[in-house]
C-alpha cells in the first residue's frame, strides 16, 4: 500500500478546504442560520409539533443531510475533476499509486470535510434549539457512512464530467430535489397515501429517516431498511468505481 | 547491464483511428541522455505518456530498469520522473508544498533537506514559500522539473522541456540536465529543436508519423547521414575544369569550386582531390569545409 501517497492526496484536499474556509465552513453556517430564521422561527412557530418534536428541532437532521449530501458530492467531484481540467492529473496517473488508493485519498478527504460541516451545522443549531441526540453512536456512524457513500458518488460524477456544468447537473437536478422531497422538512407520514408510496422510491427518504432516528428515536421507515439502502448504494458506487478504473473510462485513452 | 528503458514492438492507436505509434523498438542505456526528435504529431508525447502510465498501449512490452510497466507498475513508476509538455500546476499551492505532495505521492519519506537541494539547484529556493501562480512561466516549468525530481527518480522524462523557453533559460536547463546525468540519472527527452539534441544528447532517435526512423549516437548519425562540402576559392576564375575531375561530385561557379562528399568517403578523397588540384596546376587561395548539421540530416530524413 502506498500510504504516503494516500496521505499526500488527503492532505492536499484538506489544504484546499482550509484555503477556501469561507466557502467551505462559513457558507453552510450562514445557510443554517437562515433556515432557522425562516423555517424555525418565522414559519416553524406556527407549525404543530411532529411526533412530539418541535418543528425547529425536527428539521435539524434534515438540514444536516441536505448540506452533507451536497457537500460530499461537490467536494469529491471537484477534487478529481479539477486536476483533469487543469492538467495536473498527469502526476497522479504517473505515480506508483493504485486506483483504489487514489479513490481512498480523495473520498476520505471529501467525507472528512462533510462530517466537519455536519458537526458545524449541529453546533450552530445548538444556538437556536436544545439538541437532543438519542443514539449518538449511530448518529456519528450514519454521518460518516453517508458522507463516504456520497463522496464516492461525487467521485464518479467528477470522473464522468468533462465540463463544469456536468458537475453541477446531478446535485442540482437530482440530489437537491430528492432531498427536499425526501422529508428534510416534513415527515413522510404527513403526505397523502399516494405520495407516501411514491416517496418510498426516493432513496434519500431512507437516509433522512435513519438520521432523524439517531436524533429522536423515531423514523418514517424502518431503520433496517435504511441501513440496507445506504449499504446498497455504497456497494453500487464501489462497483462503478472499480469498473471505471478497470476500463480507464474517461481517465486514460 | 540492464538498460534503463527497453521498448519492444510498441503499438498505439487512438479510438479516433489515429495510429500514433507503429511498432516501436527502442532501448535507452543507463545514465545516457536520449533525445527523441520529430515534428509535431509524430508520436513523441504518446510514447512518453505510455511509458509513464498516462496513456494505455495497445501492444508491445516496456521495461524500465527491467521492470514491466504494467505488471510491476508501482516499482517501475517509482523510478520514473516525468515533466509533461504543457505547464500544469496547482496555482494556489506553495512551491515547497507541491514538492512535498509529489514526494509523498511517490511513497517517499519526507526529506526537507533533499527538496531544498533541488530547489537550490533549479534556482527556485528564494521562491519556496510563494504560491505557484505568482511565478513566471519559466519558473513554473522549473517547478514541474523539481516536482519530477522530488522523489529521486533514476530516469527522467521531459516532453519538450524547452518549448517556448528563452535562450538563457534553455541553456540553464541544459546545464541542469548535464548535472543530473553526472549524478547517474538517465534522461529521455523529446524535442523539435535539433540544436537541443545536438548539444546535449548522447544518442538520438528520429520519429515521424509514429515510426522510429533512425536511432544512433549523435556522432554516428552525422557520420552516416552527414555530408561535407569542400569549398575552394581559386586564384583566378575558371570556365571549365579538366575531365579528370568528373569522378568527383562538384560545382564550379567563377572562382568558387565546390566538392561534395559523403562522410564515409571523405578521408582519402580530400587528400586525393588536393593532389589532383596541384597536379592540374589549379591555384587556390583558400579552403573551407562545411559540414551538414543535424538539422539538415533531420530534414533530409523526413523528406525521404
Amino acid at each position: 500500500m502506498n500510504y504516503r501517497g494516500i496521505y499526500a492526496i488527503y492532505k492536499f484536499e484538506m489544504a484546499r478546504t482550509f484555503r477556501t474556509i469561507t466557502q467551505s465552513i462559513a457558507s453552510p453556517v450562514l445557510s443554517t442560520i437562515l433556515y432557522f430564521i425562516v423555517f424555525g422561527s418565522a414559519i416553524g412557530s406556527r407549525i404543530e409539533d411532529i411526533n412530539g418534536i418541535t418543528y425547529s428541532s425536527f428539521i435539524v437532521p434534515g438540514l444536516i443531510m441536505l448540506t452533507i449530501l451536497n457537500q460530499s458530492i461537490s467536494n469529491s467531484s471537484f477534487g478529481i475533476y479539477f486536476p483533469k481540467f487543469s492538467g495536473t492529473i498527469y502526476e497522479i496517473l504517473s505515480a506508483p499509486i493504485s486506483p483504489f488508493e487514489i479513490t481512498f485519498g480523495y473520498v476520505f478527504a471529501a467525507a472528512s470535510k462533510s462530517v466537519l460541516v455536519g458537526l458545524v451545522i449541529l453546533i450552530t443549531s445548538s444556538f437556536f434549539i436544545e439538541i437532543v441526540i438519542f443514539h449518538p453512536f449511530w448518529m456519528i456512524i450514519l454521518l460518516v457512512l453517508i458522507s463516504i457513500t456520497f463522496s464516492l458518488f461525487g467521485f464518479i460524477i467528477g470522473i464522468w464530467a468533462d465540463d463544469f456544468q456536468k458537475i453541477q447537473l446531478i446535485p442540482s437536478f437530482v440530489i437537491t430535489p430528492l432531498t427536499f422531497l425526501g422529508g428534510s422538512f416534513y415527515s413522510i407520514n404527513m403526505l397523502p397515501d399516494f405520495w407516501q408510496k411514491i416517496s418510498y422510491f426516493n432513496p434519500i427518504v431512507y437516509l433522512i429517516s435513519a438520521f432523524r432516528w439517531s436524533f429522536y428515536d423515531n423514523a418514517d421507515v424502518s431503520i433496517f431498511s435504511s441501513f440496507f439502502a445506504i449499504i446498497f448504494f455504497l456497494i453500487i458506487c464501489l462497483v462503478v468505481i472499480t469498473l471505471i478504473f478497470n476500463t480507464g473510462y474517461k481517465i486514460k485513452q | 547491464m540492464k538498460n534503463a528503458i527497453d521498448i519492444q514492438n510498441l503499438q498505439k492507436s487512438y479510438p479516433n483511428g489515429n495510429q500514433a505509434l507503429k511498432d516501436i523498438n527502442l532501448s535507452v542505456k543507463k545514465g545516457e541522455i536520449f533525445a527523441l526528435l520529430g515534428p509535431n504529431g509524430a508520436g513523441k508525447s504518446t510514447l512518453i505518456n505510455i511509458i509513464c502510465g498516462i496513456t494505455k498501449k495497445n501492444k508491445g512490452k516496456i521495461n524500465v530498469f527491467g521492470l514491466d510497466i504494467v505488471k510491476s507498475y508501482k516499482e517501475a513508476r517509482s523510478l520514473i520522473g516525468m515533466v509533461p509538455q504543457e505547464i500544469a500546476t496547482d496555482s494556489f499551492e506553495k512551491v515547497i508544498n507541491t514538492l512535498k505532495f509529489s514526494r509523498g505521492l511517490f511513497n517517499r519519506p519526507s526529506s526537507g533537506e533533499y527538496l531544498e537541494s533541488i530547489l537550490k539547484s533549479l534556482a527556485l529556493y528564494e521562491k519556496k514559500d510563494h504560491q505557484i501562480r505568482t511565478l513566471s512561466g519559466g519558473m513554473k516549468r522549473r517547478v514541474m522539473i523539481a516536482k519530477a525530481l522530488s522523489h529521486e527518480p533514476r530516469v527522467l522524462f521531459l516532453d519538450e522541456p524547452t518549448a517556448g523557453v528563452d535562450v538563457h533559460l534553455r541553456k540553464e536547463l541544459w546545464k541542469n540536465l548535464a548535472d543530473l546525468k553526472k549524478n547517474g540519472v538517465t534522461i529521455f527527452l523529446t524535442t523539435h529543436y535539433i540544436e537541443e539534441a545536438e548539444k546535449i544528447a548522447d544518442r538520438i532517435g528520429i520519429i515521424n508519423k509514429g515510426k522510429l526512423i533512425v536511432m544512433d549516437t549523435k556522432k554516428e548519425l552525422i557520420e552516416k547521414l552527414g555530408k561535407k562540402t569542400l569549398i575552394i576559392t581559386l586564384n583566378s576564375p575558371l570556365k571549365v575544369i579538366s575531365r579528370d575531375f568528373n569522378d568527383y561530385n562538384f560545382e564550379l561557379k567563377g572562382n568558387k569550386l565546390k566538392f561534395f562528399f559523403d562522410y564515409g568517403e571523405n578521408k582519402k578523397s580530400i587528400s586525393k582531390l588536393l593532389n589532383d588540384l596541384i597536379k592540374k596546376k589549379i591555384d587556390f587561395k583558400n579552403i573551407e569545409i562545411e559540414k551538414t548539421n543535424l538539422e539538415e540530416i533531420f530534414l533530409n530524413i523526413l523528406e525521404k
